[in-house]
């Protein structure tokens, strides 16, 4: 209990500083009023904003300011859109958010079986093909290698549509692309481009841990109890294996958020991502703000998350907390 | 008994001979592997044509009175209006692919190599530091370098150039601050090892002034894991440039990196034309997994103290 | 007493680059039915090789290429991989030398445990449970009912090490085979899993073979002892006998390298040198650089001769015999 207490607490610290550089970049930097105020605003509308957010007031007080609007979830109106910045943020999320789990699911789905193959024979030509492609999967820019699926599932096979979200299906009051067929085929490449670093990491760390398991006097031991190979592997092996390989994925969910950016752009996902990214080449700065704050919190409880699920899963762990 | 007698132990090489210079060992080793041979003498072919790039390219894609608009998105092999065979063809202002991709190469290189050149020595500064003060730097330094790792490269990138603007001195300036901090850790944690050692206590009860101590010792004691982390991260920031590049937040049109060869071969992928995009992509993955190639083995045959 | 395992000429290779290492080359031996056999040797003699050969359990690059090995009638090596696994853990059982390593610390003591008996049976997990807990309680695990749903990392070394023979024993074999189990505990402890393990061998009547490196430990629990040097088995015989009369020069060796009660004072003497290499042993006795009876007969390599209280493979056995005689 001392230790969310002590953790939550780091995390609001963070926030805090995170939310110090965000007005140090957006304020401090250049003039704010270009920041915040659309370039085409008449003088009158220019004068009334800069009374609003306090812009005429010394920077400690801009800052506080700045941060109850922010606790308010107030980031001004989107120059674009026209309407509070953080509201369509909101309504931006569940796409990317839907991304991310599909890329988490594709890189567990297919990178266990692959690592666990390529562990169990590391010798065999099959196995060593996975690994050469694994560290492919590393070297390829995300970005490069999306459009080479376009290219080749889109372009030349037409097999997988182009771009875009597919319709959206509600299933337990979740509206989301995996409930519809057409839906499914608009979201595989997107999620598999996502999805291509961290199954390569996967890959690897099954691998490795299969390795480092496999000779291990327990599993020796299973087998002269008379298990099935079957429950050797998917039992024995896979729980151990599964400690390492759940917390890089916890962790990697931040990651994938971010990496969305790039995977939304060439994909014309409309998430979050793609938001940002058409936000910076139209310098709508309210949302840019407002992004960077959702992010930054996102990220600050995903650790805080992750944190608090390892010293669950891991029974060693909870009786070394206990121990101390 | 002279100062100068204090001097660090040997450190054993793999492959080492007595007597022989520890980087002769080293070269060997390296030499050893074909794989890491192969990727050296790919990265040293894409550095030369990176340099040579106005004497090699068939066209100087940049001077607008060479090309011809006539030209445009011309498939590879073909022949141009001006008499010229395009190898790799044509993009969508009749420049020459192959041209476009040694100028590109030269910027993506340039980029990486100058930034990651700069976060190098802040990081050696600031890991040094860390390590050499301990205490309260040292706790301050980490902090912020975890605080800055626990965040995705792109994201602090992007965040930086949300603010910046677009250019190739804003972009060079993102690169530094994203990766100074892995930089910081490994100096931190490969000084901190050495400065356990004896004979570094022994430097300090001689007197030795303290910038003899760091600079003479702990600094080539933490050169062979920064050799590793540098042509790693070289191979990172030119990723790194070319995905902003991509994404219109890094570099300007003017300055035509890989990176924006692909995004702007994109627009023609649906209509087939595929080479626009696809051979510079091609490039700058052969770039990344020579230099990776390199990086991996390097890690192998040096064997830094606190590789992950 | 009737014979439960009969291995004969076993020759178990492990593949590599530079050629085939033989850590068993050419073993024979009986276990019977109700009968302890000690099979002693110090590490590299292809003790524990010859167990994990006997359970089918030869990691790669590692194969049994030769002998043979009846179990209660049956070829072991003529089995299929599904009917040996079927003898596994059911007629034939093994423990292990380190018990923090023997038990996957991920998975709790029960499911360790059911999953024992429901391979070779079908039973309800409830059922399964009831005798899983019961077997704990017999292996003098207290509070059996709460250990059952513990991770093995709470148990102590010893107390994991009852774990590991309740499990063994589970579905009443007719073999266990013991790879060293009490090696890595304190000597209280061991004494305690001694007298548990003999205490269930009598109650049973199954046979054990009980692969040890150290003599003094099975002097008082093994009917017969086994020694094996190099691959291959250099003496057999009564434990008693074997104690105070060996007939191999290694045996006496052996027996001399142990601290001893009623030779206070006297000094413990050691084998000079180190075992030949496994890849090739050349065609002289195996143990003819290390020993202090070595002749030119020696040069021959010598079989397994019998006589009237069990076997030796040395060609002067007689002249050992009585110098152990002389210094007993």
């Amino acid at each position: 209990m001392v230790f969310v207490i002590r953790r939550l607490l780091q995390a609001v610290l963070i926030a805090l500083v995170m939310s110090v550089l965000v007005f140090a970049g957006v304020f401090a930097v250049g003039n704010p009023a270009d920041i915040l105020i659309d370039p085409e605003a008449t003088q009158t509308d220019r004068l009334r904003l800069i009374q609003q957010f306090g812009l005429d007031r010394p920077l400690h007080e801009q800052y506080f300011i700045f941060l109850g609007n922010v606790l308010q979830g107030d980031f001004g109106n989107s120059f674009v859109f026209n309407r509070p910045a953080l509201h369509i943020i909101f309504e931006r999320m569940p796409a990317t958010l839907e991304l991310a789990f599909a890329a988490i699911l594709i890189a567990v789905v297919i990178g266990i079986p692959l690592g666990l193959w390529a562990g169990l024979r590391p010798n065999a030509f099959s196995s060593k093909t996975i690994m050469a492609g694994s560290i492919l999967g590393f070297s390829l820019p995300n970005f490069w290698q999306g459009i080479m699926l376009i290219l080749l599932f889109s372009v030349t096979l037409g097999w997988l549509p182009v771009t875009g979200r597919g319709p959206v299906g509600e299933f337990l009051g979740i509206r989301s692309s995996f409930f519809t067929l057409e839906g499914l085929r608009h979201l595989a490449l997107p999620a598999f481009n996502l999805a291509v670093g961290l199954l390569a990491l996967v890959i690897r760390l099954t691998r490795a841990g299969t390795l480092e398991v496999m000779p291990q006097d327990f599993i020796r031991f299973a087998r002269a109890k008379g298990l099935r190979e079957r429950r050797v592997i998917f039992i024995h092996l896979l729980r151990n294996i599964l400690i390492p390989v759940v917390t890089v994925v916890g962790m990697s969910f931040g990651g994938l958020i971010a990496f969305a950016v790039v995977t939304e752009t060439i994909f014309a996902w409309p998430g979050m991502g793609k938001l940002i990214i058409d936000s910076i080449n139209v310098l709508d700065r309210p949302i840019i703000v407002a992004y960077l704050m959702v992010i930054v919190l996102v990220f600050i409880l995903l650790n805080l998350i992750v944190d608090i699920l390892y010293s669950i899963i891991d029974p060693r762990i909870r009786l070394e907390e206990a121990g101390q | 008994m002279t100062i100068a007698s204090v001097t660090p132990p040997p450190v054993p090489k793999p492959g080492a001979i007595e007597g022989e210079a520890p980087w002769r060992g080293i070269v060997r080793e390296f030499a050893k592997s074909w794989t890491a041979m192969f990727g050296l003498i790919l990265l040293v072919l894409i550095v030369l044509i990176a340099i040579f790039a106005p004497l090699l390219s068939p066209q100087n894609p940049y001077d607008l009175a060479s090309l011809s608009i006539m030209d445009n998105r011309l498939p590879p092999g073909e022949t141009g209006w001006s008499g010229m065979t395009f190898v790799l063809g044509t993009d969508g202002q009749g420049r020459d692919m192959l041209s476009a991709i040694m100028y590109g190469l030269r910027i993506s290189l340039g980029v990486g190599v100058v930034s990651c050149t700069i976060a190098l020595f802040i990081g050696l500064a600031a890991g040094l530091a860390a390590a050499y003060f301990g205490g309260r730097v040292d706790t301050i330094i980490m902090r912020i370098v975890d605080l800055h790792l626990s965040f995705p490269a792109i994201l602090i990138a992007l965040i930086l150039l949300a603010v910046l603007g677009r250019g190739i001195d804003k972009i060079i300036i993102a690169l530094i601050v994203v990766q100074w901090a892995t930089f910081a850790r490994t100096v931190r944690g490969a000084a901190l090892a050495e400065r356990r050692k004896e004979y570094i206590e022994a430097a300090q009860c001689l007197g030795l002034p303290q910038w003899r101590i760091v600079f003479g010792h702990l600094l080539p004691n933490c050169m062979p894991p920064m050799m590793v982390i540098f042509t790693v991260e070289i191979a990172s920031a030119i990723a790194l440039e070319a995905t902003l590049s991509f994404l219109g937040v890094g570099l300007p049109i003017t300055q035509p990196s890989l990176g924006l060869l692909i995004s702007n071969g994109f627009q023609f992928i649906l209509s087939g034309q595929y080479w626009i995009s696809v051979y510079p992509g091609i490039a700058l993955l052969v770039l990344i997994v020579a230099i990776n190639l390199v990086g991996d083995h390097l890690r192998d045959v040096l064997n830094p103290r606190n590789a992950q | 007493m009737s014979t439960l395992l009969e291995i004969t000429e076993l020759q178990t290779h492990f593949l590599s680059e530079r050629g085939a290492v033989k850590a068993v080359d050419g073993v024979s031996f009986t276990v019977n039915r109700g009968e302890v056999l000690a099979v002693v040797g110090e590490s590299g003699s292809g003790k524990s090789v010859t167990g994990l050969s006997v359970m089918g359990l030869i990691d790669k690059p590692g194969k049994v290429v030769g002998g043979t090995m009846q179990f209660d009638g049956q070829d072991l090596s003529s089995l299929s991989p599904e009917a040996m696994r079927q003898l596994r853990g059911n007629r034939i059982a093994m423990i292990f030398q380190d018990p923090m390593m023997t038990l996957n610390p991920v998975l709790r003591v029960d499911t360790q445990m059911i999953e024992t008996l429901r391979a070779h049976r079908d039973i309800s997990k409830k059922d399964a449970w009831t005798l899983c807990r019961d077997a704990l309680a017999r292996v003098g695990i207290p509070a059996p009912d709460e250990r059952m749903r513990s991770y093995p990392h709470q148990f102590s070394g010893g107390m994991r090490q009852r774990v590991a023979i309740a499990i063994a024993l589970l579905n009443d074999p007719d073999l266990l085979i013991a790879d060293e189990p009490t090696t890595a505990l304190d000597v209280t402890i061991q004494a305690q899993i001694l007298a548990l393990v003999q205490g269930l061998v009598t109650e049973r009547g199954m046979g054990v073979m009980w692969v040890t490196h150290d003599l003094s430990v099975v002097a008082g629990f093994a009917d017969r002892v086994v020694v094996m040097y190099a691959g291959e088995v250099v003496e057999e015989g009564p434990v008693d006998r074997v104690i105070s009369q060996p007939t191999h020069p290694y045996t006496l060796g052996l027996i001399g390298s142990v601290p001893s009660r009623n030779k206070r004072g006297a000094p413990l003497t050691q084998i000079p040198g180190s075992t030949p290499s496994p890849i090739n042993r050349g065609t002289a006795c195996r143990f003819m650089p290390r020993c202090r009876f070595a002749q030119t007969k020696c040069e021959e390599h010598p079989p397994l001769i019998e006589s009237a209280t069990g076997a030796s493979r040395c060609w002067f056995q007689d002249e050992v015999a009585a110098q152990s005689r002389e210094v007993a």
